[in-house]
């Protein structure tokens, strides 16, 4: 009977647990985890997509590409202020170095979804691969947040 | 492959050239200066009263510079199309306004558009309904708009993507003007609220 109740506090439990952290999928050393987008009016305007990817290991990786169902054209890319001008050159690839964490957050690297093929809307999810150099491919659900949102709106997982 | 390439660059060197013809505001390398813009003499402080230009905000009305003397403003450039730098500049300058208080219907808060090939006043008015309803959005013909960069000695460009799309660099600094009219400050890109806030108060005060 103890036993029991431990089972159906657990069950309760966990699905609390899971909508306050992240959804985080890992793959040899890297773990990737807080993937958010932000909703679209329509679909001519590029979305955007933001993650943040850890490496436990001893080798650095690189993060090289991304595919996602929703857009034609996902592509890297870096947002740089140089004299006060921001620009937002096309990023080969991200190093993700040994013992770091990478994030793709609003400001500097971060997903350019170009070509939508629908609008994002708040609250669905979609699908992104990360192509990484020497992991290889980890696909990760991204949610849609607010046009205004700043951050996942979840614990990023450990 | 390899012609083409050339034909392309050439093509590119070429739009560029006329580009920067046509803008004639284009100036190399500095950090957008605190001083000079449109009609100021060397060493002169920024001055939305020195300015010329014309635009048409979210609403279809007309605005000058004239028009916002008398309360202070706050001034920054972008475009619509920009999924990463407009929205979090948005959301901070919402964030700031927010901290402001009662103190932020003291300022006027605007951004001009660098893309008026895409931003119409409506197409403006309907992204900027998802932000802070304070913030009104400005437009023109691309003449119009080169005229506003310059009195703010702000600089913007063109760059052609692969796909045939394009997006734009520009100034990414919110400029604060005190009632007067004066330069107050210049609030760089994602600057923490800690430190821009009190420039914008300053500006009110």
């Amino acid at each position: 009977m103890k036993r029991f109740a431990i089972v159906l506090g657990l069950a309760v439990m966990l699905p609390l647990a899971a909508a306050a952290e992240c959804a985080s999928v890992s793959a040899g050393d890297l773990t990737v985890t807080g993937a958010w987008s932000r909703a679209t009016i329509g679909t001519a305007r590029p979305a955007v997509f933001y993650v943040e990817i850890r490496n436990d290991g001893e080798t650095g990786d690189r993060l090289t590409g991304i595919d996602t169902p929703v857009a034609a054209m996902p592509m890297l890319h870096r947002t740089v202020v140089k004299d006060g001008v921001a620009s937002m050159p096309h990023a080969e690839a991200i190093d993700i170095p040994a013992g770091e964490t990478v994030s793709l957050a609003p400001g500097g690297y971060h997903g350019m979804l170009m070509e939508l093929t629908a609008p994002l809307a708040e609250g669905e999810t979609f699908p992104v691969v990360l192509r990484f150099e020497r992991a290889g491919s980890v696909e990760i659900d991204a949610p849609v947040l607010s046009i205004r949102a700043q951050g996942a709106e979840c614990d990023a997982a450990g | 492959m390899r012609r083409r390439g050339l034909i392309l660059g050439a093509a590119g060197l070429a739009g560029a050239f006329g580009f920067m013809m046509g803008l004639g505001a284009w100036r190399g390398g500095d950090p957008p200066p605190p001083r000079g813009g449109e009609g100021a003499r060397d060493g002169e402080r920024m001055d939305l009263s020195r300015m010329a230009w014309e635009l048409t905000d979210d609403h279809g009305t007309r605005v000058a510079p004239r028009d916002w003397l008398g309360q202070a403003s706050m001034v920054f450039f972008g475009f619509t199309w920009c999924p990463d730098v407009c929205p979090t500049t948005l959301m901070d300058i919402s964030g700031w306004l927010d901290d402001l208080g009662p103190d932020a219907d003291r300022i006027r808060v605007s951004l001009i558009t660098v893309d008026p090939k895409r931003d119409s006043p409506q197409v403006l008015g309907e992204y900027l309904s998802n932000f802070d309803p304070r913030i009104r959005g400005l437009t023109g013909s691309p003449e119009d708009i080169a005229k506003a960069a310059a009195g703010f000695a702000v600089k913007y460009e063109r760059v052609p993507r692969d796909d045939g799309d394009y997006t734009m660099n520009h100034t990414s600094g919110v400029y604060v003007f005190r009632p007067s009219g004066a330069l107050s400050s210049i609030i760089d890109f994602h600057e923490d609220r800690q430190f821009a806030v009190p420039k914008i108060r300053r500006a009110i005060e």
